[in-house]
């Protein structure tokens, strides 16, 4: 299977809170609160670390869950959070950094 | 409960800022009848203070930042601290009068991903605007500044300040703005200048003609829900805080005072002498205003209109007492349900929605 990456829109504004992240899309000003694990996710979603990477750090390293059956929700949710325009996918390294 | 109040309460349960307002300068190139502000500039903070400040902004938790004036325009490094503040991921809202966005500045605009851009008109006719800003050719400008940025997909809220010039036309600037692509939104509200100079109030809009716009469903939506009775007085209600200014939100002048809100210019401390959150945590002045509790105001504890009333304590503060009533407030509520503060005080409750 093809690693995935994934980078932070640059559309969007920002900010923890209370170990939860904050997130508005600039596109139609939706608001979005991302819990624990997807704010881990949304924080190190750099452009050039595959997801798998980013799931064994910050999701397996965390919690007890198998390491296929969280990449299987992270890869929802990242799909899910593309939809929204909050982050973009890949099957390649991004060239530009992230915010 | 919406997930913008769920941020709100988790903010507030946190002490957290979640909106700052930042005046980035008081000059500007109208000179509006109604404004509050002295437009010289006393020191205003360069680009590397602000910087730094919207640094400290960040890391305080700041989620939502207003870049204000005065007119923002007339700052050269305006493009630079906007886009400072998007590497920052705050959601930035500005504020304008619109007459000096070209092709290139809103090409820039259109660029950084703003939550909005909010623009003062005040009236569709130009002799009715252009007398307000006392600056000949004005709305035509702003006008053409609007559309720019609506061709380029940024979003824009028309405000309409209401006073008694320009009343008769806000059919006129609800119109407009449908034409423009932007949303509309009324102002009653006119406040004392931050000198405390109280001539700019007898501008505003009387009882009976805020009763009016209070009952057209064009202006305020459902007018059974905005104009509804105040609820029953319980201990919940007594220990609401009045508003958000210094819980959740303040203000920062283009000379880094910081306040609780712009409409509430008690001193709190100052970000060329001291750290954002040492003021925002610290300060007696910041303190005392987020120790008041309904309960805590003398007059209004005991007025029916109490759970209900939209009372500026920023304005309170300006007529003498920021536990006092503000009277501006008074008269909203009055216009709103048909019932005076000083019948509030008595212990029926005879609303009656005209």
């Amino acid at each position: 299977m093809n690693p995935i990456y994934v980078a932070r829109s640059s559309e969007v504004a920002a900010r923890m809170l209370g170990g939860e992240t904050m997130i508005m899309s600039a596109r139609d000003s939706t608001l979005f609160s991302l819990n624990e694990t997807a704010s881990a996710i949304w924080q190190a979603a750099d452009g050039h670390t595959p997801l798998s990477e980013i799931v064994a750090r910050t999701v397996c390293a965390e919690y007890d869950v198998e390491t296929e059956e969280a990449l299987q929700h992270a890869e929802e949710l990242v799909r899910e959070l593309a939809s929204r325009g909050i982050l973009r996918i890949s099957d390649q390294p991004f060239t530009e950094q992230a915010q | 409960m919406s997930l913008m109040q769920e941020i709100s309460s988790r903010a507030l349960t946190l002490g957290v800022p979640l909106s700052v307002h930042l005046d980035l300068t008081y000059r500007c190139n109208e000179h509006c009848i109604h404004c509050y502000l002295d437009h010289e500039d006393h020191g205003e903070m360069n680009t590397a203070e602000i910087k730094d400040v919207l640094d400290q902004l960040a890391a305080a938790g700041v989620f939502f930042l207003v870049f204000s004036g005065g007119e923002i325009f007339l700052r050269t490094d305006l493009f630079e601290l906007i886009e400072y503040a998007r590497s920052l991921m705050f959601c930035v809202k500005l504020k304008t009068n619109g007459s000096m966005i070209g092709d290139k500045e809103a090409d820039c605009l259109s660029r950084l991903h703003l939550s909005c851009v909010q623009a003062s008109i005040y009236s569709h006719r130009a002799e009715v605007h252009d007398e307000i800003t006392k600056l000949p050719g004005s709305l035509e400008r702003s006008i053409a500044g609007i559309r720019r940025l609506r061709d380029r997909g940024v979003k824009v809220i028309i405000t309409n300040v209401l006073m008694q010039r320009n009343l008769g036309d806000y059919a006129g600037v609800k119109t407009l703005a449908q034409q423009l692509g932007a949303e509309y939104t009324i102002d009653p509200t006119i406040t004392p200048k931050m000198s405390g100079d109280r001539s700019t109030m007898q501008l505003g809009i009387g009882s009976e003609d805020l009763k009016s716009v209070f009952r057209n469903s064009e202006l305020v939506g459902k007018v059974s829900e905005f104009c509804a009775p105040p609820p029953a007085i319980d201990q919940a209600v007594l220990d609401e805080i009045p508003c958000s200014a210094g819980h959740t939100a303040c203000y920062v002048s283009p000379y880094g005072d910081v306040y609780p809100c712009v409409q509430f210019p008690l001193p709190s401390g100052n970000l060329r002498k001291q750290k954002f959150l040492e003021i925002w945590r610290h300060s007696t002045e910041m303190n005392e205003v987020r120790s008041i509790r309904a309960r805590d105001l003398p007059i209004c504890s005991t007025c029916l209109h109490v759970g209900a009333c939209t009372r500026c304590p920023g304005l309170a503060y300006m007529e003498g007492n920021m536990r006092g009533r503000s009277l501006a407030d008074c008269e909203k509520s009055y216009a709103r349900t048909g019932i005076s503060a000083d019948e509030s005080t008595h212990e029926d409750f005879p609303i009656a929605v005209d």
